[in-house]
């Protein structure tokens, strides 16, 4: 902690919107964690590293996608509620113009056997970045042999038992939360 | 107006699913928008899933594409609006009494518990995805690849997928897949 301001005043909304549809537009292929850092700590000075890190674990903890979690605690930290919604949309409007477009594109040309191929194609790939988000994810969080457990249970029970998604949250989130429960070493 | 309501919904619902990222939800996006409503097939599903992963921002955009399919640009809207809005105000919320939440005792308990439930739900959605994705051996070795590109550098994931894609189509050409 030194007195030197280090973080730069706090944007206009329409600054605000304006680097956030920046980063929407430019953050191709997910990772958008580092986007988001080089942008507001590095480029602009709006946070410093410890209140990103702090909001960032604030996003991680809840639902939610990182990137939208993300825009609204920044907009919010840096122009209240306004903020919080000018950055949300900053960073939704490119990726939804273009999904969007997309599903018009598709109507039109997906029945074509090239796009039809090049769309499997892309699909095989896909299952393996989300393996990866698994590993890096699990990375992070699996810390027992029990963790590892409750990951193959969740996972057996949803895709091969047909258990729904919201039981096997109740059921393996209340197991494992409890698993983790705190424990008073100091009797009060 | 039927329809735009059931988006609403649906998507309000799988908003909630999204812990430890969108991919949680997948298990249950197929099952409502494949199996349920019928609005796309699983291939279309996996389409745009995949698309969406080429497309910049949030990694599950492709929520628009999939309201566009059934009420055009307001389907989009609705499905992007019932998507992003339950967890955004609890995000916002949360953000507001973080200094309160953070020391609580139970915090860690929750953040490690559901952590390891959100992987095995991610677990779930590559399996489901790779069931339909994952046709014959040289799509399995696509995926494989992929993987350990990704796992092993860091290169941006938008190449590996687009020329995921070309060998696709050059699979296509050799009458292969």
């Amino acid at each position: 902690m030194s007195d030197a301001p280090q973080v730069a005043a706090p944007p206009s909304l329409g600054k605000l919107f304006w680097v956030f549809l920046v980063m929407g537009a430019t953050s191709l292929g997910g990772g958008v964690v580092a986007y988001l850092r080089t942008g507001l700590v590095v480029r602009q000075r709006w946070l410093d590293d410890l209140t990103f890190v702090e909001l960032l674990s604030i996003s991680q903890t809840l639902p939610g996608l990182n990137a939208t979690n993300m825009s609204i605690l920044v907009g919010d930290r840096l122009r209240g509620g306004m903020g919080a919604l000018v950055a949300t949309l900053g960073m939704c409007l490119p990726g939804a113009i273009l999904m969007t477009g997309a599903a018009f594109a598709y109507g039109i040309g997906g029945d074509d056997p090239w796009s039809k191929a090049f769309l499997h194609g892309i699909a095989a790939g896909a299952v393996g970045l989300i393996l990866v988000v698994m590993v890096q994810l699990g990375a992070k969080v699996l810390k027992t042999p029990a963790d590892y457990l409750f990951v193959a249970a969740t996972a057996a029970a949803v895709a091969f038992f047909k258990v729904s998604v919201p039981i096997a949250l109740l059921v393996a989130g209340t197991v494992a939360i409890w698993w983790h429960r705190p424990r008073d070493k100091t009797p009060r | 107006m039927k329809q735009l309501w059931d988006l609403a919904t649906v998507f309000s619902y799988l908003s909630l699913l999204t812990i430890g990222g969108g991919m949680a939800a997948f298990p249950e996006l197929k099952e409502l928008t494949v199996n349920t409503y019928h609005w796309v097939t699983f291939p279309e599903l996996l389409h745009f899933y995949s698309l969406g992963q080429l497309s910049p921002g949030p990694n599950m955009m492709m929520v628009a594409s999939i309201g566009a399919v059934v009420g055009h640009i307001p389907g989009a809207i609705v499905a992007l609006v019932a998507f992003f809005l339950p967890t955004g105000l609890l995000t916002f919320a949360v953000g507001r009494l973080w200094s309160h939440l953070a020391t609580w005792r139970w915090r860690p308990a929750i953040q490690t518990g559901l952590g390891s439930v959100a992987v095995g739900l991610v677990l779930a959605g590559a399996i489901i995805m790779g069931i339909g994705a994952i046709t014959d051996i040289f799509y399995g070795a696509i995926g494989l690849a992929v993987f350990l590109l990704l796992w092993r550098t860091k290169i941006n994931p938008a190449y590996p997928i687009v020329v995921s894609g070309l060998i696709g189509m050059g699979m296509h050409y050799f009458g292969l897949g």
